[in-house]
């Protein structure tokens, strides 16, 4: 699948290292899920880990606490799709070396 | 949707679309859209190329298959969004409303061939569990699914995978049924470009 290969690594590239309001650090974090600075921390482990569990009120503090919208909206579609290539290069992996023993 | 920006930070161009859809589909713009014309130069239009490889790009499986794939993998998520998105989509593509109900009811008993029950079941727990293993994907070649299809349909739940945590953190509003017929007509009709 080199199709989907490449239009994955252009997403991730532009949302990671392109022009955007928060700090490229910052959304690197974010796509990890790790080393995010407070007080989006808490916030981005839920979009990754359960985000049917986040609430207008994580979305409200983050706001509260000087964040711009453009900058939770960048965090937060990093999280997502961090969390989603993790869960695509396991399986991914997964497949790997169940095929290779064929 | 919980940032005022995605309701009403799009471009006058964009609001002028807006309008045409509303007043065309005699139904709400759906959020999904919102979000994709959102500065879409930095998500929208990168995530619309994934989407549309994954769900309409060459592949073994029908569209069908892979919208019901879509739908079982935002259940997983707890999406109701996109789970209703989604089943509307399978829905018209399959042209059987109750095959998709009854995937969506009780995957192990719902009438379906076995390759695909058995990729389904894969990807609700690499969804939930955030994980597989080779355990996992030997049975599934053992099921006979190929390599090429459970590539394709890992490719689908990498695309769900990403929208449902948006949906859910940005908060889409749920419309009625209505809203979801009329953008599974344009989805089928015009795919994810």
């Amino acid at each position: 699948m080199p199709d989907i290969k490449q239009a994955r690594a252009v997403l991730e590239a532009r949302i990671v290292e392109g022009a955007g309001q928060a700090p490229p650090a910052q959304r690197r974090a974010a796509f990890n899920n790790a080393g995010v600075s407070e007080p989006l921390a808490a916030v981005i482990d839920k979009v990754a880990r359960h985000a049917y569990r986040v609430t207008d009120g994580d979305i409200a503090a983050a706001r509260a606490s000087g964040l711009s919208e453009d900058q939770i909206f960048e965090m937060v579609i990093c999280a997502a799709v961090g969390q989603a290539t993790r869960q695509y290069d396991t399986a991914m992996a997964a497949l790997e070396a169940a095929a290779g023993e064929r | 949707m919980r940032l005022a920006v995605l309701d009403h930070g799009h471009s006058a161009g964009t609001k002028a679309l807006f309008a045409l859809i509303r007043l065309l589909s005699r139904q709400p713009v759906l959020e999904a859209v919102k979000l994709v014309k959102y500065r879409a130069d930095f998500y929208g239009r990168p995530m619309q190329r994934v989407t549309q490889e994954a769900m309409r790009g060459p592949s073994a499986w029908p569209v069908g298959d892979r919208e019901l794939m879509a739908a079982i993998v935002a259940q997983a998520n707890a999406c109701e969004w996109c789970t209703k998105a989604h089943a509307a989509v399978a829905q018209a593509a399959y042209r059987d409303q109750a095959r998709v109900s009854a995937a969506l009811g009780d995957l192990d008993t719902a009438a379906m061939a076995e390759p695909l029950r058995a990729t389904l079941r894969m990807l609700r727990k690499l969804t939930r569990e955030h994980a597989v293993d080779a355990n996992d994907m030997r049975a599934l070649l053992a099921a006979g699914v190929s390599r090429p299809q459970i590539e394709d349909a890992l490719a689908v739940a990498f695309a769900l995978n990403t929208m449902c945590r948006l949906a859910d953190a940005f908060g889409f509003f749920v419309p009625g049924p209505q809203a979801f017929e009329a953008g599974a007509k344009y989805l089928l009709a015009r795919g994810y470009r």
